[in-house]
């Protein structure tokens, strides 16, 4: 099968579903060509669609993501870039007071078929402002949707689902897997929301993780495997809806948990995983389960600050392999 | 035919009706309120009803319109019905909501009407999306946001103005300039003493009018929409006029100066006398007349709280519905 990068795989979901669907249009700071965004991921689209529906903006985030409200609601389907999750601060009420309320406040009477898309996470040195891990914050709200794509795979047949929602979604990517290649089909498919991947089965831990950790608790699932300790691997793909029947069905089988994310651990979402396997599991747990995230500090600057925050493949594996001493 | 304003006798009367549809709703309201059968606030418009009916002459029942928590006047005079207003407000399951909004978020979307909102600036942000939508799909129709003086110093009326202006958006940015946000006086609350000043930083063309003269404000309005349709919007409107009561009911209004609410009520300011004036002084109607409608509307509006009691109770477990398409995640 061909293989093609994130990026490449989210650039095929938009423009596949602008050709499909009319009311299907881009908003964002720097976005049209020949700029064509941040991080390149929509530069040629204002050229195939003009810039009518690839729609350049002033550095505005609530008066852009406010203005796809609008039009989500007058009958389009908005995909608002926010360019950093980090500026979703600017235009938070948008989001959480607008997006996620409007069907509720109405009683039904309207939809908001509104993404924004988004990305986040370390790595790049980009400090305390460009690199911070938002997804719990959003999860909080009722009436949001929340998908963190760790393939190319995934975040093609995510996207399209994203736009075809009759909900606002938070779509968050990272900015360090645009440049990873993955197999990604010719043919149309989407992925449902709601629907884990096991990543890797396995039968003595279960470790849950989401977005560029997947990678790392993989490969930290090898090194555990030289040590005799078989990981079960599950990529969430999304934490709202959240998949609980693969969740619970792995923390039945293996008996042990570790939650691996970027974000901070203070209130993270593995704070959620954790209280969801205590409620739900309990009888199951044959060890206290283990939180593998960030330290409660902003994200540094330096190289060696930044790694010194951010969860790693080593931790992961020292933390899991902590459950079986 | 006689007419005011090129405005025909039959859009007079409907114009004088709204009018008389927001002030008794509002006042009836109130006392709903203070008798307490309605729970949660209360934001009334009492005393802005020309303001309100004004620019909803000026546009199209298709046309997109965003309000906020105070925002009766503006749905009403959209032409929601009196019954399921009145029932929202108490609350029940015949409400336009179906229970779920309440006088701050009341709204009707077969009416146009993109949200009310308790965000006071934000409506701005969704009337220019709206305009946006109008304009990507080439359907003909303008959005206006209604808002006050104190909503106008939030960023996103100021990203809004940019944004629709860069873009000339059919959008008309409505403000209604009751003198307070909240408490605090439009004199200590921002520098110039016209809103319609904010205009001119952002090549938007504005118009200030007496908000409490309805031909004045429909006329502003009438201008402002044909811009809009031409392509060649936003426009900026500030009406100048005056909240009857506090911030909300039971606010008692200590911040204002002794005097300055019965200046704003006598017959030289009041919106309702104004038009009466206006009406009979034309020879268009008689008193008689317009008495006549004024008892009509009275009628609708017993009619309106009495459909509203009988309304059945929504059901606790409605609570757990419209948070998703799927219900509940």
């Amino acid at each position: 099968m061909r293989k093609i990068t994130y990026r490449d795989a989210i650039k095929e979901a938009l423009e596949e579903e602008m050709r499909r669907d009319d009311n299907v249009f881009l908003i964002g700071e720097d976005i049209a060509d020949p700029f064509g965004g941040s991080f390149k991921v929509t530069k040629g689209l204002s050229t195939e669609f003009g810039t009518e529906r690839v729609r350049n903006t002033p550095i505005s985030e609530a008066g852009l993501t406010g203005a796809a409200v609008g039009a989500a609601i007058a009958g389009l389907r908005p995909v608002a870039e926010i360019m950093y999750i980090d500026f979703s601060g600017c235009c938070f009420d948008a989001i959480v007071n607008q997006a996620a309320k409007i069907r509720y406040m109405s009683g039904g009477q309207v939809e908001v078929p509104l993404v924004f898309r988004t990305q986040q996470g370390a790595g790049k040195s980009s400090a305390a402002q460009h690199a911070q891990s938002w997804e719990a914050i959003y999860a909080h709200i009722p009436g949001l949707k929340v998908v963190l794509p760790s393939t190319a795979y995934d975040v093609k047949g995510l996207l399209k689902t994203a736009i075809r929602s009759n909900d606002p979604v938070l779509f968050i990517e990272h900015k360090m897997l645009y440049g990873e290649k993955g197999e990604v089909p010719e043919e149309e498919y989407t992925i449902p929301f709601g629907k884990a991947e096991v990543r890797k089965t396995g039968s003595d831990v279960t470790i849950v993780a989401y977005s560029r950790m997947v990678q790392m608790a993989l490969e930290a699932a090898k090194m555990l495997e030289k040590d005799g300790i078989d990981a079960e691997v599950i990529d969430l793909r999304t934490v709202v809806p959240l998949d609980r029947e693969t969740l619970l069905n792995s923390i039945r089988k293996t008996g042990r948990l570790a939650v691996v994310h970027e974000a901070v651990k203070r209130c993270g979402f593995g704070a959620e995983l954790t209280a969801f396997a205590v409620e739900e599991a309990f009888d199951y747990l044959d060890a206290p389960v283990v939180r593998v995230a960030a330290e409660n500090t902003p994200v540094a600057f330096a190289p060696q600050l930044e790694n010194r925050i951010i969860p790693n493949t080593d931790r992961i594996y020292t933390s899991v392999k902590k459950l079986f001493e | 035919m006689k007419d005011l304003n090129g405005l025909s006798k039959e859009k007079l009367e409907e114009m004088y009706v709204k009018m008389e549809q927001i002030r008794q709703f509002e006042l009836k309201a109130a006392e709903l309120y203070q008798a307490g059968e309605l729970p949660g606030f209360l934001h009334p418009c009492a005393g802005q009803e020309a303001a309100a009916v004004g620019v909803m002459t000026a546009i199209d029942q298709d046309d997109y319109i965003s309000t906020t928590h105070r925002g009766h006047g503006h749905v009403i005079a959209k032409g929601t019905d009196l019954n399921r207003m009145m029932a929202e407000l108490f609350a029940k399951k015949d409400g336009c909501c179906r229970g779920n909004g309440g006088s701050m978020h009341i709204m009707d979307r077969s009416r146009g009407i993109l949200g009310a909102n308790g965000i006071v600036g934000a409506g701005t942000t969704l009337a220019t999306g709206a305009a946006l939508a109008a304009k990507i799909s080439g359907n003909g129709r303008i959005a206006v946001s209604f808002f006050g003086d104190g909503a106008q110093n939030e960023g996103f009326f100021h990203e809004s103005m940019n944004i629709a202006s860069i873009w000339n958006l059919p959008v008309i940015f409505a403000c209604e300039n009751n003198q307070y946000a909240e408490s605090t006086s439009q004199k200590y609350h921002m520098r110039p003493d016209d809103i319609a000043q904010r205009g001119e930083g952002y090549g938007v063309k504005s118009f200030t009018a007496d908000g409490n003269d309805v031909l004045d404000v429909y006329e502003k309005a009438r201008q402002a929409a044909e811009i809009c349709r031409k392509g060649e919007g936003p426009v900026l409107i500030e009406s100048k006029t005056y909240r009857w009561f506090g911030h909300y009911v039971g606010d008692p209004g200590i911040y204002r100066p002794e005097g300055e609410a019965e200046m704003w009520k006598g017959p030289e300011k009041e919106p309702i006398a104004r038009f009466r004036a206006q009406l009979a002084g034309k020879g268009l109607f008689t008193e008689e007349e317009l008495d006549q409608l004024r008892d009509q509307v009275a009628r609708q509006i017993e009619e309106a709280v009495a459909f509203g009691k009988a309304s059945e109770p929504q059901v606790p477990e409605f609570a757990l519905e419209n948070v998703y398409e799927e219900g509940l995640l």
